[in-house]
């Protein structure tokens, strides 16, 4: 059964035969695996390069996005030059020149429910590196349907999570998955992602590390994987903790839904919005200018409006639906955030969910409105 | 008494504070705890999905709680 090590082979992964309760075992079972990483953003760079180097046999990367400048600080894979490129595309042939050995599977695409379980099914363990919740969601209830192990990390500003999900244990048992954790998504867009957050650009090359090494000794046997386990961990002053998570008791998981849906927004963003529910900046202008009657809600954090604000009244996100009666008053609605992509969610919100009828966003947000550099 | 409260995620931006000691003056519970908490942050009532660990394990409503103990409350997030 074991093949034949080539003589780069023995040379390349030769401080891996030395290491004691690796050795050629770990590295046999390394070459016969194959990992699906989902997301070759923030997390997904250091993890790839990590699992490639280490020689996973076999390495597929999903990820429907194209690299921008934005990207930089922190997807060490990418260049200035691969600007505008598909992620996916350019990390494989990176990764293709570091370790010739491992084969990989590139899909310029989205993890859709429509997908998701063809594709899980294909590999051994699945990387969620993804940045929104609907895709975690997916990610999650596509392993536990597949019986693949879910290693899942993510970021906050200057924090990370780890843990290892939906590993076979004793008869058919698995251990807890990320709906023990948290059994349902927060309301739409009530913890920002990186774009909105922020995040130290560092901090996904740690924690990306970390779930790199979680998968190298989940498939090769070595030391005690997160099982059952979170591993929490703030930058800010190393503050660790590793907590236990319980099986939430009742919990199935019987089919793919809508993800979407549940965690109130988009996969990926679609090229046509309600435009109807749009107006741009100097039209916001000539409404404030002639005195028309508007009701201008800027949905952003309490920290952020006191930072900087176009006025209006500061109403956050997750406090509209509370809201409601005030908002009813009659006066067209606009609804502002920093850039403009919490408010597309804020009008879904109150159009779609709670029917009202006069809601506008605008376009561009505060920053765009103010048009300074942020 | 008190207890202490370590805060990550959202709740540390909510509270203001990575470290909180909170008093225990009578035998509290971690739902009635919540409630505590969701009346001096009012913001927490969004926060459905936060989880709170006790001592180092995630702990339901009807968890008791004593002087010392350690809570963690971990909000969910996404970034990546």
């Amino acid at each position: 059964m074991a093949a034949e090590w080539t003589q780069d082979e023995l040379l390349r992964y030769s401080r891996h035969f030395a290491l004691p309760e690796f050795g050629s075992s770990g590295q046999e079972r390394l070459r016969n695996s194959a990992v699906l990483v989902v997301g070759a953003g923030g997390l997904g760079c250091p993890l790839l390069m990590y699992l490639a180097a280490a020689g996973v046999g076999r390495i597929g990367i999903i990820d429907p996005d194209a690299v921008s400048l934005s990207n930089l600080h922190r997807q060490v894979l990418y260049t200035s030059e691969d600007l505008g490129r598909p992620k996916a595309e350019v990390a494989a042939k990176r990764l293709a020149a570091l370790n010739p050995h491992v084969e990989f599977e590139v899909f310029v695409e989205a993890l859709l429910s429509e997908n998701a379980l063809e594709l899980v099914s294909r590999y051994d363990v699945v990387a969620d590196g993804t940045d929104n919740f609907a895709t975690r969601y997916l990610v999650n209830d596509a392993c536990v349907l597949t019986g693949k192990i879910n290693v899942y990390a993510a970021l906050y500003r200057m924090e990370g999570q780890v843990a290892v999900f939906n590993y076979p244990l004793e008869g058919e048992r698995r251990s807890t998955n990320y709906r023990d954790l948290y059994p349902d998504p927060p309301p739409p867009e009530l913890v920002p992602n990186c774009e909105e957050g922020g995040v130290l650009g560092v901090l996904p090359g740690i924690i990306g590390a970390i779930q790199a090494a979680e998968i190298i000794k989940v498939l090769s046997g070595v030391g005690e994987p997160l099982i059952d386990t979170l591993l929490l961990w703030d930058l800010a002053a190393h503050r660790q903790q590793l907590i236990s998570i319980p099986k939430q008791p009742g919990l199935v998981i019987e089919k793919l839904i809508f993800y979407e849906q549940l965690c109130g927004s988009l996969v990926t963003k679609p090229a046509t919005q309600t435009m109807a529910h749009e107006i741009k900046p100097e039209i916001l202008r000539s409404w404030l200018h002639e005195g028309k009657d508007i009701l201008l809600i800027d949905i952003r954090e309490p920290y952020e409006f006191d930072e900087l604000n176009i006025g209006g009244e500061n109403i956050p996100m997750a406090e509209l639906p509370f809201q409601l009666e005030r908002l009813q008053s009659g006066a067209t609605i606009v609804l502002v955030c920093k850039t403009g992509s919490r408010s597309e969610l804020g009008v879904k919100l109150l159009v779609g969910q709670y029917g009202l009828q006069d809601v506008s966003r605008l376009i561009g947000g505060v920053e765009g409105y103010l048009g300074g550099d942020f | 008494m008190s207890l202490s409260i370590l805060t990550f995620g959202i709740a540390k931006d909510i509270t203001g504070s990575a470290v909180l000691e909170w008093p225990y003056d009578k035998p509290l519970t971690v739902g009635e705890l919540q409630v505590q908490l969701l009346e001096r942050y009012p913001a927490f009532r969004t926060l459905a999905s936060l989880r709170l660990a006790v001592n180092k394990s995630y702990a339901g409503p009807d968890t008791p709680l004593y002087p010392g103990d350690e809570i963690a409350l971990i909000p969910p997030v996404a970034g990546g």
